[in-house]
């Protein structure tokens, strides 16, 4: 087992390595040049040659990748082409509402459609069962922005029940109740999409264990289904579920890009947006790797989890 | 495995045959692998709408100069216009006639859904089918590539790499097909390591079949299906993702029509709330496609996978 | 019987052939030890005759046939094949040297794909070498079909479609597809039905015959060796214990190992039964960590201390045998 652990690990370090080769290469497919950007546009032939060398701009792309990682390395990640501030500045500043809004979207997401799936397993082709599938199956099929401006239209515009977006009202307190009814519309955009995937995840593998013999074996043994279902079969086929969420990560990202777009949520997927529109190639590097860097670590987190929850599996 | 005596229709009938004095199953009507499937498939009844409702979309597709009312580029003088019998779903905000945008923007959807898939399917089986076949460092090699390219999200790596190479209908599809073959590659390394062990492989070999032809006509038929389950999904993401990336200004731009980029109007709060008809009915239609496919791949694989169980 | 002849040119000759598979374990995969699956393994076989390989599961006959047709690369040794080395030779002339080496499978089930339909499978191999237009190769797969036993109506099947026996048959046709001079029957009957068993030993048998066919007859038990083979090999632990004619082994037996073979086989005259018995004990021990001197030591009933300790040579001239203390005439 440790010795998987390790392996997994070891495995992960030249993952990392060619994330940061392949961000850096995506990167520099980008036209044009930075320095047209940043220095005045009568600036002389011989001062962009200047601020191109102070930039090492001027040397062959690997040195630039070795300078570039070794500022990495040291926690620097350059400054935006378009503001100037540091990036790593810029960066902090957005992280929070990010993890915020997909944290809790996460939670809220599993919390419903854990529950859901094991009934629908429970009661296989009832009518509760092919409401909730059809449900899943709205949940996975609909784009975020989509259910994003629905929603807006019906609770915010029409119900006027929640804000249309962003994360506190302008000027108001800024208060927990205040963020609260701000996050209810994209936590509800974002749990879909996730509570969807779940539910069906939950539902097949629930059933999976539900066929076993061992089960069996507990139902003539004269156990309550109570105790089957929560003790013997739920935590047997919610271990396969742990590597769901490894999967759920990267889905989760490129949903949360979108409906903090469409909610102007102040997020790391908006500044990806802003990034774009603005050229800011060093800002969108720095969102890239850490988004990469996220779906990496998430991964091993639940490969070693899957690995330290299942006895039976052996790695050699 | 061996023979499957099917119980429903076809009643096996026994008969010796003289040769090896053996008895045989001999089927009234021979069933193959794929009328096996098949027949499953059909069962599965959300598949078979999903099946009809994609084909009503693909020929709306293929049919759309000729049915559209108007030239989906064309601005007329009355624009944000509600419905009316002139424009049945009103006009936009340019002037341009929205039933006619809708029907365009079939064409953009299966193009980027088949095309993309068609492009990182392709790629993803060559991949795998190394990787699992010759093993070693080859194999090392492209699992650590898959890795690294899997730890990137997709859609944000798609999205950055489109506003780098600029956004069109060409490029994304591009994007998109260069970008999903990791999926696959492990689906198909995966078969491919089970598949290879097999005599019949191996018998290939023996026989001094040449390494392609092994590859590609006795291991892949044998390796399709799953293959087949997760393109049919992945059409339904493809399309998701032109949609959003349209949506976000980064895929394909006015005046050509793209469903995604129909909604983008309704980012602005008089056109969300004052104009439904401009944005409702591409939705819809996003949903539609993307639900539709989504059925055909649960029914594909439920009839697949029963299949394999038995 | 083709008897072997001293002045005959053997078509295939085994020397010294090793393979070991390495043991890796940490995390590194470092390679901790080898499973000598086949070790230092030698024979010759003479065009016409059927050299049986005999042993229990895990003794390396699989692994000896599959390195004879070049399923396997060897660690050390040689495979000559009408004089060449099919580790050394080039690609493409490997390629040319499968048509005359052929193997059969045991497991009539994974040994046909699938997705392909017979009469394609059996045309297959001809059209891949070239050797024949479309319309020559069905014409072929009739003429085989027939040759086997199946009605050639049989053709647009799939496998699923056949039984275990028919299944075998086809794999039998599709080895003769190319006309090779050696075929390798890895356990072909051993999968089957034992009412089967006999008719794909008689069908292997006259095909030898009318196509002057060479065989190596892997089984894990003598009864089916006896059927068909003029020699007979018996492997233990990667190493032959004993090589001799059919009747020299079943006659008289050398080696204790032999001998123990020989009684787990069913005596079908009543009036013989009485023989002491010898019976096995224990287990196989394990090829990665086979015991030091005689490999079998550790289940020989006659076994010494300098069997412990050294290994026995394989000697003799035509009966063959690798033991310190072989049995006597009459002995047993």
């Amino acid at each position: 087992m440790l010795q998987y652990i390790i392996r997994r690990i070891l495995i992960a370090i030249p993952v990392l390595f060619g994330v940061t080769v392949l961000n850096f290469f995506i990167i520099n497919l980008a036209p044009g040049n930075p320095v047209d950007m940043m220095v005045n546009p009568s600036a002389t032939p011989e001062q962009l040659a200047a601020t191109k060398h102070a930039l090492g701009l001027d040397q062959p792309v690997w040195a630039q990748y070795w300078n570039w990682l070794v500022q990495l390395l040291h926690g620097n990640l350059g400054f935006s082409y378009s503001t100037r501030e540091p990036v790593t500045q810029i960066l902090m500043a957005h992280v929070g509402p990010t993890v915020l809004l997909m944290g809790i979207s996460l939670i809220v997401g599993y919390l419903i459609a854990i529950p859901l799936g094991i009934i629908c397993a429970r009661k296989q082709n009832s009518w509760i069962d092919y409401l909730v599938t059809g449900f899943s199956f709205f949940g996975i099929s609909i784009p975020h922005f989509f259910l994003g401006l629905g929603v807006i239209y019906v609770f915010a515009s029409k119900l006027l029940w929640f804000p249309t977006g962003s994360m506190n009202t302008l000027g108001g307190d800024g208060s927990f109740i205040d963020t609260f009814n701000h996050l209810v519309l994209p936590v509800l955009v974002l749990a879909t999409g996730i509570g969807g995937n779940m539910v069906r995840y939950v539902r097949s593998s629930m059933l999976d264990v539900l066929g076993k013999d061992y089960l069996r074996t507990a139902k003539a043994k004269g156990l309550s289904q109570f105790l089957i279902t929560n003790k013997h079969a739920l935590r047997n086929s919610l271990i396969p579920i742990i590597t769901v969420i490894g999967i759920d990560i990267p889905l989760l990202i490129g949903g949360a890009i979108v409906t903090e777009q469409v909610f102007q949520w102040p997020g790391l997927g908006l500044l990806t947006i802003q990034s774009i529109t603005s050229r800011d190639y060093s800002t969108l590097m720095a969102i890239n790797l850490l988004a990469a860097c996220t779906v990496l670590f998430a991964n091993l987190l639940t490969d070693i989890l899957y690995a330290v929850a299942d006895p039976r599996i052996r790695y050699d | 495995m061996g023979m499957k005596l099917n119980p429903n229709k076809n009643v096996p009938e026994m008969t010796g045959t003289e040769t090896s004095g053996q008895m045989v199953v001999q089927f009234e009507k021979e069933e193959t692998y794929l009328h096996m499937v098949m027949r499953r498939f059909l069962k599965h009844r959300l598949a078979c709408v999903g099946v009809a409702v994609f084909l009503l979309i693909l020929l709306i597709a293929l049919l759309a100069p000729v049915i559209a009312p108007q030239d989906p580029a064309k601005i007329f003088n009355e624009f944000e216009a509600p419905p009316s019998a002139a424009h049945w779903l009103g006009t936009d905000p340019v002037g341009r006639d929205v039933m006619s945008r809708l029907i365009f923007g079939a064409q953009v959807s299966i193009a980027v859904g088949i095309g993309a898939v068609a492009i990182y399917v392709a790629i993803g089986i060559v991949l795998g089918l190394v990787a699992g076949y010759f093993g070693g460092w080859v194999d090392m090699l492209i699992m650590r590539l898959t890795d690294v390219f899997m730890s990137f999200p997709y859609f944000m790596v798609i999205l950055v790499l489109v506003s780098i190479i600029g956004p069109s209908l060409f490029n994304i599809t591009l994007v998109i097909g260069l970008l999903g073959w990791p999926a696959i590659a492990r689906l198909v390394r995966g078969s491919v390591l089970s598949i290879k062990e097999m005599d019949y492989v191996k018998a290939g070999v023996a026989l001094g079949y040449s390494t392609p032809k092994i590859l590609f006509q006795h291991i892949l038929p044998n390796a399709l299906a799953p293959i087949l389950v997760n393109a049919t999904f992945g059409v339904a993401s493809a399309i998701i993702m032109e949609a959003s990336l349209s949506f976000l200004g980064m895929g394909v731009r006015p005046p050509a029509a793209s469903w995604g980029n129909m909604l983008t109007q309704a980012e602005s709060i008089t056109v969300l709330s004052s104009q439904p008809w401009l944005w409702i009915p591409p939705g819809l239609m996003i949903l539609l496609a993307v639900l539709s496919v989504n059925f055909i791949g649960d029914g594909l694989r439920d009839a697949i996978e029963s299949q394999n169980a038995k | 019987m083709n008897m072997p002849l001293d002045q005959e040119k053997p078509l295939l000759q085994v020397k010294h052939l090793k393979k070991y598979y390495p043991i890796k374990k940490g995390v590194i995969s470092r390679t901790v030890g080898y499973v000598k699956a086949v070790d230092d393994v030698s024979f010759d076989i003479y065009p016409g005759e059927t050299m049986g390989i005999v042993g229990e599961s895990g003794c390396g006959k699989s692994t000896t046939g599959r390195s004879l047709v070049r399923l396997e690369d060897p660690t050390a040794g040689q495979v000559l094949f009408q004089g060449k080395d099919l580790a050394t030779v080039s690609q493409k002339e490997m390629r040319k040297l499968r048509t005359d080496l052929q193997i059969i499978f045991q497991d009539p089930y994974s040994s046909l794909n699938p997705r392909k339909r017979i009469g394609d499978l059996l045309a297959e191999p001809l059209l891949a070498h070239k050797l024949a237009t479309k319309a020559e190769a069905e014409k072929k797969v009739n003429e085989i079909m027939e040759i086997v036993g199946l009605p050639k109506q049989y053709k647009n099947r799939y496998p699923h479609q056949f039984s275990g026996g028919q299944r075998q048959r086809i794999g039998i046709a599709r080895a003769l597809m190319l006309r090779p001079k050696l075929i390798i029957c890895d356990e072909p009957v051993s999968a089957l039905d034992v009412s089967i068993q006999a008719q794909v030993l008689n069908l292997l048998k006259d095909l030898q015959k009318s196509l002057n066919l060479t065989y190596v007859f892997i089984a894990h038990g003598l009864g089916a060796v006896k059927y068909i083979s003029d020699r007979i090999t018996v492997m233990y632990l990667g190493k032959v214990m004993e090589l001799a004619t059919t009747r020299e082994i079943f006659e008289h037996p050398k080696h204790p190992y032999t001998e123990i073979l020989l009684n787990a086989y069913p005596i079908p005259n009543p009036h013989e039964r009485n023989r002491t018995q010898m019976v096995i004990e224990g287990d196989v021990p394990s090829p990665a960590n086979p015991p030091k001197g005689c490999v079998f030591h550790t289940r020989c009933p006659f076994a010494k201390d300098i069997c412990r300790e050294k290994a026995p040579g394989l000697t003799g001239k035509d009966h063959l045998v690798a033991c310190h203390f072989p049995i006597d005439e009459g002995k047993a």
